[in-house]
């Protein structure tokens, strides 16, 4: 089909550019006030570029009232963690379930399903009341330890290791290999896609966590990036919007910007979440 | 079947064989050990504790807890908060829900007739779905400021006065509700597009021959019918994630003002954990995950119904 502009087309277009204006605004604004300076900022205009820059200020601000480069880091640090934990036990479980024949199979499985319908909150209380028995809270082991068991890691890769073809496995099989050995170098290898995709899920969910954070991590430098963001936004009455907006797009950035680099990987591994619900 | 192996009866099997087989469930057990000792631990135990709890009026630090069967569940439809803050999400729920789910229709129809711009689009909307909550509530919170904010500017030049939107118990839940839609649109914009492509095209060619001409009607008698299961799928995750609304509301309004933003899991984090009211927070977290069980069966039921063609 030739592109026309016709008038329905050129509505179509209308409304999907306005829609996408009103999508990206609050990218925007957050980029100009960043870098704008506070008497700028209470005047409410809409010029989005500043007459006097307050961007060297804002961004100093966002970088040493708090230590950003510890949320930061903090929150590469829990992330990863939570993904190594949740593949290293998934994987093996997962290929036990799809490709071996046991009695715990049927019975491990519906355990899965089961835990699937159970949201992330419900076990919060119990677990933080062990962790304060265990003088655990206030420590990046009590950000990770809760999340190591995905059982939608599980769900995932069972599924997506019964579609491997078994001649694979019996073949490394009278190759002498155990079973070990088969996920470790036959399964982990062909895993990638379901692996990527369950990658990108579980840092972007850990990543934005607010819920948990908050409930164990009550000082600064054991902050994740949202929850330092509120420990700044209360300290700083909330009212320095420059400082805030500054620390915002640093914030936002990694994510958004792995997001513009890889966007079709990025919408599979999200949208996995549906299959959670 | 006696020996672990799964097969169906009447299949004789050498010892070589049934050797074979025991070597592979225990090969099967051991590698689903580690996760099973992990699911024993941070799931079972825990769900059963928070029912039990639930059962209990422990404080934690307490050294006294007393079983007070479902005095809490008898509590809790009494309790003021409670029930605003389940009103709440409910009405919560409720706005973002159809809104999103629409605009997420629209989107994804529009998006999908039109050649060109298909990426740029798809990624402007999707953009909201992978930024930081946290963040951009903090961003909004900018737009909607009742005085130096850009919304109230705009309103101002249109000659109306712009309301308090977060500051006010009247358009709180409204304002929140907002930001839930401009989040949950392109996750649902996502899941339609790949429900568009899964329709085949030459069923729009049959509609065709048999009369139906315009976009609207090829609408109604092709893509809706067709697009049924996907369009129940979204509006189950949207109506799980809108009833899980946490991150804006600690970011922005702490339940207030006047508990008129009160939502569930703020009720629940502020019970258990500011308060440490463990025994009653548990109370809340099972109705929580009630009414997520409820949505999920529904879901299930009218799956196993309606939704075939």
């Amino acid at each position: 089909m030739r592109p026309i502009w016709t008038i329905g087309r050129a509505i179509r277009f209308a409304i999907l550019s306005a829609g996408a204006l009103v999508m990206l605004a609050p990218y925007i604004w957050m980029i100009s006030v960043s870098l704008k300076p506070r008497s700028e900022i209470f005047n409410a205009t809409f010029e989005l570029l500043p007459e006097h820059w307050g961007a060297v200020e804002n961004y100093t601000k966002a970088m040493t009232r708090i230590p950003m480069l510890t949320l930061l880091g903090n929150g590469a640090i829990v992330c990863a963690a939570i993904l190594l934990f949740q593949t290293v036990f998934a994987i093996p479980c997962a290929y036990a379930l799809a490709k071996l024949r046991f009695r715990g199979a049927e019975p491990i499985f519906a355990l899965v399903m089961m835990g699937l319908l159970i949201p992330v909150q419900t076990t919060a209380l119990p677990i933080y009341v062990v962790f304060s028995d265990l003088n655990l809270l206030n420590s990046l082991s009590a950000l990770v330890i809760p999340f190591m068991l995905s059982v939608f890691a599980i769900f995932l890769f069972r599924q997506f290791f019964r579609s491997m073809p078994d001649d694979l496995i019996h073949a490394a099989r009278l190759d002498g290999m155990g079973e070990l050995g088969i996920v470790w170098r036959v399964i982990v290898p062909n895993a990638w896609p379901a692996a990527t995709a369950f990658a990108i899920f579980s840092v972007v969910a850990h990543w934005n966590d607010l819920f948990w954070p908050l409930i164990v991590i009550t000082r600064m430098p054991l902050a994740t990036p949202p929850l330092g963001l509120i420990f700044f936004q209360a300290a700083e009455a909330g009212d320095d919007y420059g400082a805030l907006m500054a620390a915002t797009t640093i914030v936002t950035l990694p994510l958004v910007l792995l997001f513009l680099f890889a966007q079709r990987r990025f919408i599979e591994g999200i949208t996995l979440s549906g299959l959670k619900g | 079947m006696p020996d672990g192996s799964g097969l169906p009866e009447g299949i004789v099997l050498s010892s070589a064989a049934r050797a074979m087989r025991r070597v592979e469930a225990r090969a099967a057990w051991g590698l689903a050990a580690p996760t099973l000792v992990l699911m024993a631990i941070l799931l079972v135990l825990p769900t059963i504790a928070v029912l039990l709890l639930s059962l209990t009026d422990w404080e934690l630090g307490a050294a006294h807890l007393g079983f007070v069967g479902f005095d809490n569940y008898v509590e809790l439809a009494h309790d003021r908060t409670f029930v605003t803050s389940l009103r709440n999400t409910l009405i919560f729920a409720a706005i973002v829900t159809p809104v999103s789910v629409v605009l997420g229709l629209g989107a994804a129809l529009l998006i999908e007739a039109e050649p060109i711009g298909k990426t740029f689009f798809r990624t402007a909307y999707f953009m909201p779905v992978v930024s930081l909550i946290v963040a951009m509530a903090t961003v909004w919170q900018y737009l909607l400021h009742p005085t130096i904010g850009p919304l109230n500017a705009l309103l101002r030049l249109a000659g109306m006065g712009g309301p308090n939107w977060l500051g006010s118990s009247d358009t709180v839940l409204v304002s929140l509700a907002i930001i839930g839609v401009w989040q949950a649109v392109g996750f649902n914009m996502v899941l339609f597009l790949a429900g568009l492509t899964a329709i085949p095209r030459d069923l729009y060619a049959a509609a065709e021959v048999d009369g139906v001409k315009t976009g609207w009607d090829r609408f109604w008698t092709v893509t809706w019918p067709l697009l049924a299961p996907t369009t129940l799928f979204v509006v189950t995750i949207t109506l799980i994630q809108a009833v899980k609304v946490f991150e804006t509301v600690a970011t922005l309004t702490q339940g207030g003002p006047s508990k008129a933003s009160e939502v569930l899991l703020w009720t629940i984090y502020q019970e258990g954990f500011v308060y440490l009211h463990v025994g009653y927070a548990s109370a809340m977290t099972i109705v929580f995950v009630a009414i997520l069980m409820v949505v999920t069966l529904l879901q299930t039921r009218v799956l196993e119904r309606r939704v075939h063609y």
